[in-house]
């Protein structure tokens, strides 16, 4: 392949930390990779883990979810959840063989966008070495032939 | 009503007064060594002794506890009076030998030496028990008393030990006529400048002159009437009866619909940067302490003094205490500068001192502030621009010897310079005040990394927090000098005010709901709510979102398991939509 | 009048789905009073060429349960969806995978290794493992294509309806048989079961508190259970605030936990991760460290809460490496 593998990464921020931490970084004009797409949700916890899933599906190559940090959430403890689902989630991920690194929870307050920009920058990289997730896509009755087309030369 | 006559003066007077009360009255000076107004008379010294002429003849009285009665002739001053008191002093002076002021008194009646034989050449307590009174009586405690009899009687505490019931009050070093008591610093600090200490205050005090209210308060903490309930005296005194102790601490809880934080900020301690020797080195202060020493209410009344009670001929002034140093604060704590050309100029003005100025950047942006500066120049002030290395005593010639020595690196000349003064000003920073975290977690608004509050926007709103309704004045949200202050804080409270004036605030869009028809009543979603806006209808067997106490967070959104609870500009099918979305560019 | 034909057929799956048609009990005579039954290999001969001799379009409708995991389920389902007006997946298996699904947790590889070398009772000393084509005595002899995915019966054919259950409740059934009849359809692709979640119709949801938080998941052989008090608060993983409604709550009943049969509402995309968020979220613990032992007390993620979805969901089978 010519072209470089440019990671997808889907980010879920929360409104009140991280996503101002972004913008920070912005306003401060700090350089990160630009591979990450921003999801603004109100917190963290209103990540419901099918997102995080339906990213996957949807062709990102990582998931990271980004709240403010323990004791500071702007609804007290609306990230507590998230870590309660994200600590669930991970072995999931990790019996479907999705890596470590493709799925993140990071505490970014306010301030950070130090931060912000490390833990993508950091993201990228690692995921750029992992190479593209390879989830399957689920067939439809129009599209499975094909796929058993791709399933036999895969088995071969 | 008792007449009676003091010197052949008639005088009326009430029943119970003592002869020296009524005495004092008619402006008859008796000398006095046990007595102190406060404390019931013991009449041990004796030198108030008094002859006192009544239908039994004449007798000698020591007038400190003798009560007036009807038709009595007192003589303070015959010859009678000055032979007892004379003997008496005596005797004071061999029990006493080394306590001047009864050597002064005697001196006043022509005694120059006494007859009596001396035990102890270095003694100066009388025995006249005023401390053992004023432990009892004022104190509340006991801790000393009286041991012993005759020659061998001692004022000292039980068995002579060290005890727990001396609440280190120092009422009795206090009324020591003699100052056989002393409080010693446990840290053989030299007490500077007497009373006008830059140290702690008395248990009772004004805060400081200009303080409104400007009225004494009680620091219970250190009176002695809040550690053993006795004492009382300032209630005594108070002559309006102002003093209550009964009033305690009140916590009010008051409804408002807006909260200005105007919490400010706390100097930087300088005992953290060793090498300036604060709290070490003599004469090394911080420039709030040099705001009280200079300030005209101060303890000093405003004079610029060392410890020894000198004025200074040099003074040096280090800037950037704590700030801009990776080692505390990087930040610029923006008013040093200022102040320190400030202070640089009250310091010449008022002692006429060689001043010297550390500085690494000279910054006097503001209206009149450079001009400020340009004065300075021209008033002769030396500016040193380089970060000072440190303070020490350590002399390395004549020059140096007795001085503090700053030693700097000229960055304009190019050479290290070492430059003894005789006091250093401290330009100590800004920091964060130490509960901020707590205050900030308390209003659901956030702190930058340097822990001050953080504002909504930079730009766009400045005195606005997170959290509606909250809003910043002031250096609680970083470094501000008044003028930009009181511009701050302005804006904040014309922002509460439009607040207030509107009546209402608007509920966040985003909040949560229930699709009735869909909720099977599983209560998941209740405990995670926060602000409890979620209810459970038993009737329904629904739950239900109370949509003016959710915040909009959307956690229950997430953990619906049946989808049934949704949210207002966040719901699933949008989310979806836009993870696709995002992820449909390449 | 000709009656209505209908059919059944069974993929992967284990064979309960049947049994819940005979569940019907003399219920079944009425719907024979009333239909055809035109094809149902597992209780009377019928043979492939029976239904390839059919008219497209001659069965009312035919009822499909089992997951799709080989080319022959493949042919004969594409065969049925031509031959029926109306297809209804019938069970979890066919609805999102079902148990066969959680094979999507290997591949076909790893499958056949375990089956026919690993596993300790297998005796294959030539380590023959299955062929699509062999031969034999000269002959050849076929065998179906075993697939490296389990599919559900819509990601195959096209579906119309969907009987959701681990075997489907009589009463769905006989609702939906008798829908059918009527004509009293839903709308295209619809689960004919209730659409709200099991807790609804459950017996014990009185005694489920308001402030339910979880100190430690439990499995059911570690405790005694209480026959009264909600399962999830005794700390059993009980997925019926999650799982819809309509089986009348018979695990429950029985005092064992609701493991979502049934699948998801329909405002729910994948089950597995739905169910996952609701109950890492009354975990009670705010510290990563107790978090994580709390979490940590739910065996097998994957398979609790993707025990009959894991085709279904939006990850649908382990990646390849």
């Amino acid at each position: 392949m010519s072209e470089q593998f440019e990671p997808k990464i889907v980010a879920f921020f929360c409104n009140w930390c991280t996503y101002t931490a972004a913008d920070l970084a912005g306003i401060s004009r700090m350089k990160y990779a630009p591979n990450v797409r921003v999801v603004r949700l109100m917190c963290s916890g209103r990540v419901d883990p099918q997102f995080i899933l339906a990213a996957f599906r949807d062709g990102a190559d990582g998931v990271l979810i980004g709240g403010c940090h323990p004791g500071d959430c702007h609804y007290q403890e609306g990230n507590y959840k998230a870590l309660r689902r994200f600590h669930l989630l991970k072995p999931v991920l990790e019996e479907m063989n999705i890596e470590d690194e493709r799925f993140r929870l990071e505490w970014i307050s306010a301030s950070e966008g130090d931060k912000v920009q490390k833990v993508i920058n950091e993201m990228v990289e690692q995921i750029t070495k992992l190479g593209p997730l390879d989830l399957e896509p689920i067939s439809t009755p129009e599209t499975l032939d094909e796929m058993l087309e791709k399933e036999q030369e895969i088995a071969v | 009503m008792i007449s009676l006559k003091i010197n052949g003066k008639p005088i009326q007077v009430e029943s119970g007064t003592t002869i020296l009360q009524a005495a004092k009255q008619l402006g008859f000076e008796i000398p006095t060594l046990c007595y102190h107004p406060q404390l019931e008379p013991y009449a041990a010294c004796r030198v108030c002794t008094v002859e006192v002429k009544n239908e039994k003849g004449n007798k000698l009285m020591t007038s400190c506890n003798s009560i007036v009665e009807d038709g009595m002739e007192v003589q303070t001053d015959s010859d009678a009076v000055a032979q007892a008191r004379k003997i008496n002093l005596q005797l004071l002076m061999a029990q006493a030998p080394a306590a001047e002021i009864v050597s002064e008194m005697a001196a006043n009646y022509g005694v120059g030496d006494t007859a009596f034989l001396s035990e102890n050449a270095e003694e100066k307590c009388i025995l006249c028990g005023l401390c053992v009174r004023a432990c009892e009586q004022v104190a509340g405690t006991s801790a000393i008393g009286f041991a012993n009899r005759g020659k061998d009687r001692v004022v000292t505490t039980p068995f002579d030990v060290q005890n727990e019931a001396c609440i280190t009050c120092g009422s009795c070093a206090f009324v020591c006529p003699t100052g056989a008591i002393t409080m010693d610093d446990p840290f053989g600090r030299e007490v500077i400048h007497d009373e006008m200490t830059l140290g702690p205050d008395k248990a009772i005090t004004v805060p400081f002159m200009q303080a409104v209210p400007n009225a004494p308060a009680i620091d219970t903490e250190a009176c002695i009437h809040f550690k053993t309930d006795a004492c009382g005296l300032c209630a005594e005194v108070c002559e309006p009866e102002a003093i209550d102790y009964s009033q305690k601490d009140e916590i009010e809880e008051v409804e408002v619909g807006t909260i200005l934080l105007a919490t400010g900020f706390k100097t930087f301690d300088a005992s953290r940067i060793a090498k300036y020797g604060y709290g070490k080195l003599p004469n090394v202060i911080t420039s709030l302490e040099f705001e009280k020493l200079s300030n005209a209410s101060g303890p000093t009344g405003g004079d610029i003094l060392m410890q020894d009670g000198s004025v200074p001929k040099s003074v040096g002034i280090i800037h950037c205490v704590g700030s801009r140093d990776d080692n505390y604060n990087k930040y610029c704590s923006k008013v040093c500068c200022m102040y320190s050309l400030k202070i640089a100029h009250l310091m010449a003005e008022k002692t006429g001192a060689e001043v010297y100025n550390f500085y690494i950047d000279m910054r006097t942006p503001g209206k009149g502030y450079e001009e400020f500066y340009e004065r300075l120049l021209e008033e002769g002030m030396h500016l040193i621009r380089g970060r000072a290395a440190d303070v020490s005593d350590w002399a390395m010639n004549e020059d140096e010897e007795g001085k503090l020595v700053i030693r700097a690196e000229d960055t304009l000349v190019g050479a290290v310079r070492r430059i003894p003064v005789d006091m250093v000003v401290l330009a100590v920073g800004l920091e964060p005040q130490p509960d901020a975290e707590e205050i900030r977690r308390k209003f659901n608004i956030s702190c930058s990394s340097d822990g001050w509050f953080l504002e909504r926007h930079p730009k766009l709103a400045p005195v606005s927090t997170f959290t509606d309704g909250v809003f910043l004045a002031g250096s609680c949200q970083g470094p501000k000098d008044i003028p930009e202050t009181v511009a701050q804080s302005g804006a904040a409270v014309a922002e509460a005010l439009a607040l207030i004036d509107r009546g209402y605030v608007e509920l966040e869009p985003n909040t949560a709901f229930i699709y009735e028809e869909e909720c099977s009543g599983c209560k998941t979603c209740i405990p995670l709510c926060p602000f409890s806006a979620i209810s459970f209808v038993e009737d329904k067997n629904v739950s239900e979102i109370n949509e003016a106490l959710c915040k909009g967070c959307g956690t229950c959104v997430a953990a619906c398991p049946s989808g049934a609870a949704q949210q207002h500009l966040f719901t699933d099918e949008q989310i979806f939509e836009e993870i696709k979305g995002v992820l449909s560019y390449v | 009048m000709s009656k209505p034909k209908v059919g059944f057929y069974w993929c992967a799956s284990c064979g309960g789905c049947e049994e819940a048609v005979v569940d019907l009990n003399e219920g079944v005579l009425d719907v024979v009073e009333a239909v055809d039954i035109v094809f149902w290999p597992v209780a009377l001969d019928f043979k492939r060429s029976d239904v390839e001799a059919m008219e497209d379009g001659e069965m009312a409708v035919c009822f499909i349960n089992g997951a799709i995991r080989n080319s022959e389920q493949k042919e004969m389902v594409e065969i049925l969806r031509k031959k029926s007006g109306l297809i209804v997946a019938f069970g979890s298996c066919s609805h999102m995978g079902g148990i066969p699904g959680l094979a999507n947790l290997h591949d076909k590889e790893s499958i056949f290794n375990r089956v026919y070398h690993t596993v300790p009772t297998i005796d294959n000393p030539d380590g023959t493992i299955p062929q699509v084509e062999t031969s034999v005595c000269g002959t050849t002899v076929e065998l179906p294509e075993f697939w490296d995915t389990v599919r559900t019966l819509n990601q195959v054919i096209d579906v119309d309806y969907y009987l959701p259950g681990c075997a489907p409740p009589v009463n769905l059934i006989v609702g939906a048989v008798t829908a059918i009849l009527e004509g009293k359809l839903p709308e295209k692709g619809a689960v004919l079961a209730p659409d709200k979640a099991l807790c609804d119709e459950c017996d014990r949801r009185e005694s489920k508190p308001e402030n339910l938080c979880i100190d430690e998941f439990k499995r059911p052989y570690q405790i005694i259970i209480d026959e009264e008090e909600c399962l999830l608060a005794q700390g059993l993983l009980c997925l019926g605030s999650a799982t819809r409604a309509g089986c009348d709550s018979i695990c429950v009943k029985g005092n064992m936990p609701c493991t979502g049969c049934m699948g998801p509402t329909s405002r729910v995309n994948d089950f597995g991760a739905k169910a996952l968020s609701a109950m890492a979220s009354v975990a009670n613990a705010n510290d990563e460290k107790d978090v994580k032992r709390i979490i940590g007390g739910i065996a097998d993620p994957v398979g609790s809460f993707n025990k009959y979805s894991l085709p279904a969901s939006y990850l649908h089978r382990k990646v390849r490496k």
